[in-house]
């Protein structure tokens, strides 16, 4: 069971993750490529994972009972990264070397160059397959840690996936999460003009999995989410977490255009001026 | 003559010697590998009869995994099990693993540096009667080519035995090439496996060209270095089972003692042994070569021998091979 989420608590996530967001701006600008709209969306969830419901150690990341968190859409790794960074794994000063020559932090994650991603990814539609393998060594060895998938909404237009989502019924593996990122683009466009991936819910359930549905920018609903997963003893659990790309930065969101393009130098002024403008937003709401 | 130091089967030519599947071998390795190590599971994509991981399947059954037709999600599965301290072998037909799953290797087993086993059975011409959507020719290019990986190709199922035992106790990816029809067992019990390792398998005392082979077709390579001897046509023939890493100084070596080289193997000749014998020797010792292999072409159905034969694999293209080569050795 994690601790259900107080105001005090929810006050020092949201404030963090407009932090996350802060340093995924300024990460992206420095690096001049990558995606900014999906770290943004996620930086909530993200930020809840590392700061309040992971089982982790930043000094020690193979530390075997760990609990994995798997990143099946490598290309929003700029908001993994800097939730790592914030939460101890490497100076923050790092977050700059993003996507540059001699870097751990590369454009998508590399599990030998940097420890704790746990996984390379970036070509989609395998994540899920390889936390079924991390949660499926789990159950063999009767290990307690769980397994967390990220997965994107996009990623489901491929055939791996749904091989991966048979094979987690099939064997019942309640011990792992998989928490898409809904936020209804993809590189071309909207999700549904692309190709037409609802209903996503009625397509999980009928696949055998349990599927909760939540406000992805919601850490509170994110964190009840979770508790029920690991209560659900007979599946694995989809939470399907619906965000809006670019959140945080009013010229970024819902627009798929910023889906793989970093913002320039003037872009990045105006974006980190309005995070910051909300985090008094967020001191005010929870006086 | 034969190497005796390479310990091979005394009836190697004798019309009646035992022939199996290399496939075999890799059932009767899983068993070895299986309880040896707790570790080691398997994952099959509804080939578990032909690919021969059934006997496993049965004595292991909590570490058994039936994919289902789904190559990529079993190699990435595979992946996620390597990375948690599992040794996973996953067991297809070479056309769909690696085939089909060729960048889920690349990506979350190669690049990940994951410790997967990856068992490619019906490798080749030899799927016979199937026909050329069945028989992949061009696996040994497409693994051989990525960073991290091993690539074994066994001569017979002793051989296919070994190279599966040894590949659980190696730690990050390896690729094992296994047929589905019989052929003679070439070397016994005895005989050394050492991955990155060749062997010496035939001998003169003055060689004249260098026939490097792999898989069954050592075999002809054996057959016909033996009818080129009663020729006064003198060579070395070389089991080459790992193709990477390559037995480089084995290879230069002989190019050196004999200054013309052959190399025979069931696969397209871009991309597998013969290419990598050539980029060692393009570097290293220049020599005239000759590859024998699948032309730039895809196979069809027809009785695995009938198709060795057509498709250029057979003895009397090798010997054919080895006087071309040796018209070039003397001019070039």
């Amino acid at each position: 069971m994690i601790d259900p989420i107080h105001d005090k608590k929810l006050k020092y996530l949201e404030e963090l993750a407009n932090k996350v967001r802060q340093s995924i701006i300024e990460m992206l600008v420095e690096a001049g490529s990558g995606h900014s709209a999906g770290p943004l969306g996620m930086a909530d969830i993200f930020t809840a994972l590392y700061f309040h419901v992971l089982k982790h150690n930043p000094k020690k990341p193979d530390w075997p009972d760990r609990d994995r968190l798997v990143l099946s859409n490598g290309h929003i790794c700029p908001v993994r990264y800097a939730a790592m960074a914030h939460a101890g794994y490497f100076p923050l000063a790092e977050l700059k070397t993003l996507r540059k020559i001699n870097s751990r932090l590369q454009g998508h994650p590399h599990r030998t160059a940097l420890p704790g991603v746990e996984t390379t990814s970036g070509p989609l539609g395998s994540g899920l397959s390889q936390a079924v393998g991390m949660a499926l060594a789990a159950k063999m060895d009767k290990k307690k840690y769980q397994t967390y998938c990220i997965v994107s909404d996009g990623e489901h237009d491929s055939g791996n996936t749904w091989e991966a989502v048979m094979f987690a019924a099939k064997y019942r593996l309640n011990n792992l999460t998989a928490i898409m990122d809904r936020n209804n683009i993809q590189i071309d466009g909207y999700t549904e003009d692309i190709m037409p991936l609802e209903s996503l819910r009625k397509k999980y359930e009928s696949f055998n999995w349990h599927v909760l549905e939540i406000d992805g920018h919601s850490i509170e609903q994110f964190v009840d989410a979770v508790n029920e997963a690991h209560a659900i003893y007979e599946a694995p659990t989809m939470i399907i977490a619906h965000t809006i790309p670019g959140k945080g930065v009013s010229f970024m969101e819902r627009d798929y255009l910023w889906h793989g393009k970093p913002p320039t130098k003037e872009q990045a002024e105006a974006a980190l001026k309005e995070l910051r403008t909300l985090q008094e937003k967020i001191q005010s709401k929870h006086k | 003559m034969i190497n005796s130091d390479a310990k091979l089967n005394s009836k190697i030519f004798d019309a009646d010697v035992e022939q199996r599947a290399t496939r075999e071998g890799y059932g009767e390795g899983l068993l070895i590998a299986g309880a040896e190590n707790p570790n080691v599971v398997v994952l099959s994509a509804d080939l578990t009869e032909s690919t021969r991981a059934e006997a496993f399947s049965k004595k292991f059954p909590d570490r058994f995994f039936e994919m289902g037709v789904a190559e990529q999600n079993m190699a990435a599965v595979a992946a996620g099990l390597g990375v948690s301290g599992k040794i996973p072998f996953i067991s297809s037909y070479s056309t769909f693993s690696p085939g089909r799953n060729w960048e889920q290797i690349r990506t979350t087993i190669c690049y990940n540096d994951s410790n997967v086993k990856i068992a490619a059975h019906h490798a080749g011409l030899m799927t016979g009667p199937d026909g050329a959507t069945h028989q992949n020719n061009e696996d040994i290019a497409i693994m051989r080519v990525l960073p991290n990986m091993r690539v074994f190709v066994p001569c017979d199922a002793l051989e296919a035995k070994k190279a599966t035992i040894a590949a659980a106790k190696i730690t990050g990816p390896v690729f094992i090439r296994f047929s589905r029809e019989k052929s003679p067992i070439i070397t016994t019990e005895e005989t050394s496996f050492v991955p990155g390792k060749s062997i010496l398998v035939w001998k003169s005392v003055k060689p004249q060209v260098a026939i490097i082979a792999c898989g069954f077709l050592l075999h002809n390579a054996l057959k016909a270095a033996a009818e080129l001897e009663k020729e006064k046509i003198y060579s070395l023939v070389i089991n080459m089972s790992t193709i990477k890493p390559l037995d480089e100084k084995a290879v230069v070596d002989a190019a050196k003692k004999c200054g013309a080289v052959v190399t025979v193997e069931e696969h397209q000749i871009y991309g597998g042994l013969g290419g990598a014998v050539a980029e060692v020797l393009a570097r290293k010792y220049p020599a005239p070569m000759e590859f024998i292999g699948l032309q730039n072409t895809f196979g069809e159905s027809g009785a695995p021998k009938d198709l060795v034969e057509k498709y250029g694999m057979g003895v009397k293209d090798i010997k054919e091979a080895v006087e071309k080569v040796l018209k070039r050795k003397s001019t070039e």
